[in-house]
């Protein structure tokens, strides 16, 4: 098929995949085995990592973009759409994961920030991107700067879902505001908010994000999806949740796909408790998790970004 | 018009919103058992793998049973599903359309694309349609029984038998609503006979 390359083309393209992840459930993977049980699970897309948060929490270092090879490794072993992540503001990982052909690159605070000012300029891609955000000012400047899908940062590697909740309502709570403001109180909303005032407008008028709106960071059992997805979430990604036992050991791989079979069936089945009850009692456990309330403010992964 | 829209995962609101702009009453199927309030069923985009396994054994075959009986319509993985055969990889099928597709055809992400593809002469409109193709999977055998829509280059995009229709693209992330229309009017034909 040949290829159209206007830049509202290419953004139909990029949002289109977000749509069809819809009601999905995205889950961190650290090699082929664990992306099979995620597919198998019901997974609509894997994110394709070195290490889980959890782990990148637990040993420090630099935490960069995962090895071509794993990854490659990875995209063959399931036919879903495979993410991959690079650091914030590192484009020259960008342009390797581009090349390599994954389906969407998360500009993430996961990683190692690269760059102190300046995210990656997504426009310049043909490859989708999903960006985090803990308000609505920093949703729209990732928008504006070319991301197709967002994420509720919440506190990667935690398990502690309080984050995610915290940055989801502080979104929608933002975007109902402005559903009912006068068209000249906008310019200050959009000063306020430090993000361009054609997207606020576009927000106020719509009620909504121009793009799918997911939710990331420390869900870990069916409640957490289902309690994301009440608060607005479209889709959620689940990183250490399911593979982790806690921030150093896999869980038993069945214990995983137990674990992420019951999470698909929550996003699914999001505002139905009699399912949410039936998918939670097959579960043994969750993993055992950091509260967020305990860590550090230089601990913490989401004030990564501006 | 009760339509439904397979609500489980995929581009679902798409849907809905496409199909309640042409009037239609629109409910989110998620049980089986809803299917008995419905005169008709879209099967949204998503991923397939993912539909057959929130499906499970019995809403497979209950779908299995609507599909043969009342219209139904799938774009690009409800295409897939509603297919006889699927390869890359294998996996079952409803088989209300004599198809074979295969997944994922054109590539990953970056082969996706918009292009301008047309009606077959005589079918749904004369001018050309735009056609969204998102890791689309391709028809590659057509039953004696399958009627062509729609054509992009070589390949046949829009296909019907009987009461089942299908697209590999997504005629709901478009303006142009000749496809829902087509589909709408194939419900309220079945309703009539």
């Amino acid at each position: 098929m040949s290829q159209n390359n206007g830049s509202s083309t290419s953004l139909r393209l990029k949002t289109g995949l977000a749509e069809m992840l819809k009601g999905g459930v995205i889950m961190d993977v650290t090699n082929a085995e664990q992306a099979v049980i995620a597919e198998k699970a019901g997974a609509v897309s894997v994110m394709a990592l070195e290490r889980v948060p959890a782990q990148i929490r637990a040993e420090g270092g630099v935490a960069r973009m995962a090895s071509p090879k794993k990854i490659r490794e990875i995209m063959a072993a399931v036919s879903i759409p495979v993410m991959a992540k690079c650091r914030i503001g590192h484009f020259a990982e960008a342009q390797i994961l581009q090349e390599l052909g994954v389906d969407y690159i998360d500009e993430s605070e996961v990683l190692t920030p690269a760059d102190e000012a300046h995210h990656v300029d997504k426009h310049a891609f043909k490859v989708p991107f999903v960006c985090g955000a803990r308000n609505l000012g920093e949703a729209l400047r990732r928008i504006a700067e070319g991301a197709a899908m967002i994420r509720t940062k919440g506190e990667a590697g935690t398990g502690d879902v309080v984050h995610a909740v915290k940055h989801m309502r502080q979104i929608v709570q933002e975007m109902r505001i402005l559903t009912v403001l006068g068209e000249e109180e906008l310019y200050a909303k959009a000063k306020e908010h430090q993000a361009p005032y054609e997207l606020v407008r576009m927000v106020a008028k719509a009620g909504k994000l121009p793009v799918p709106n997911f939710s990331a960071g420390g869900i870990a059992t069916p409640a957490d999806a289902a309690l994301v997805m009440q608060l607005g979430a479209e889709s959620v990604f689940v990183g250490s949740g399911i593979f982790m036992q806690d921030s150093t050991n896999f869980a038993d791989p069945e214990e995983a796909e137990r674990r992420a079979k019951a999470i698909v069936l929550a996003a699914t089945h999001f505002n139905d408790p009699k399912v949410l009850l039936e998918v939670s009692e097959n579960l043994t456990g969750a993993m055992k998790g950091l509260a967020v309330a305990a860590l550090d403010e230089a601990h913490m992964l989401q004030t990564r970004g501006w | 018009m009760k339509i439904g829209v397979l609500a489980l995962q995929g581009d679902f609101d798409a849907h809905r919103n496409r199909l309640e702009e042409l009037g239609a009453e629109v409910v989110l199927v998620k049980k089986p058992q809803q299917l008995d309030e419905i005169e008709g069923l879209v099967i949204p985009g998503g991923e397939s793998g993912t539909f057959l396994k929130l499906l499970g054994e019995t809403g497979f075959e209950k779908l299995k049973q609507f599909a043969r009986t009342k219209p139904t319509f799938g774009t690009c993985a409800g295409a897939i599903l509603l297919a006889s055969e699927v390869e890359n990889p294998k996996q079952a099928g409803l088989g209300a359309l004599d198809i074979r597709i295969r997944r994922n055809a054109y590539g990953r992400q970056l082969d996706s694309s918009i292009l301008e593809g047309r009606f077959v002469e005589g079918k749904l409109g004369e001018s050309p349609i735009e056609m969204v193709f998102i890791r689309a999977p391709k028809i590659e055998r057509i039953g004696p029984g399958v009627e062509v829509l729609a054509t992009e280059g070589e390949d046949p995009v829009a296909v019907r038998q009987g009461r089942a229709m299908a697209a590999t693209f997504h005629p709901e992330l478009s303006d142009d609503s000749r496809v829902h229309r087509a589909f709408l009017d194939l419900v309220s034909n079945g309703h009539n006979k």
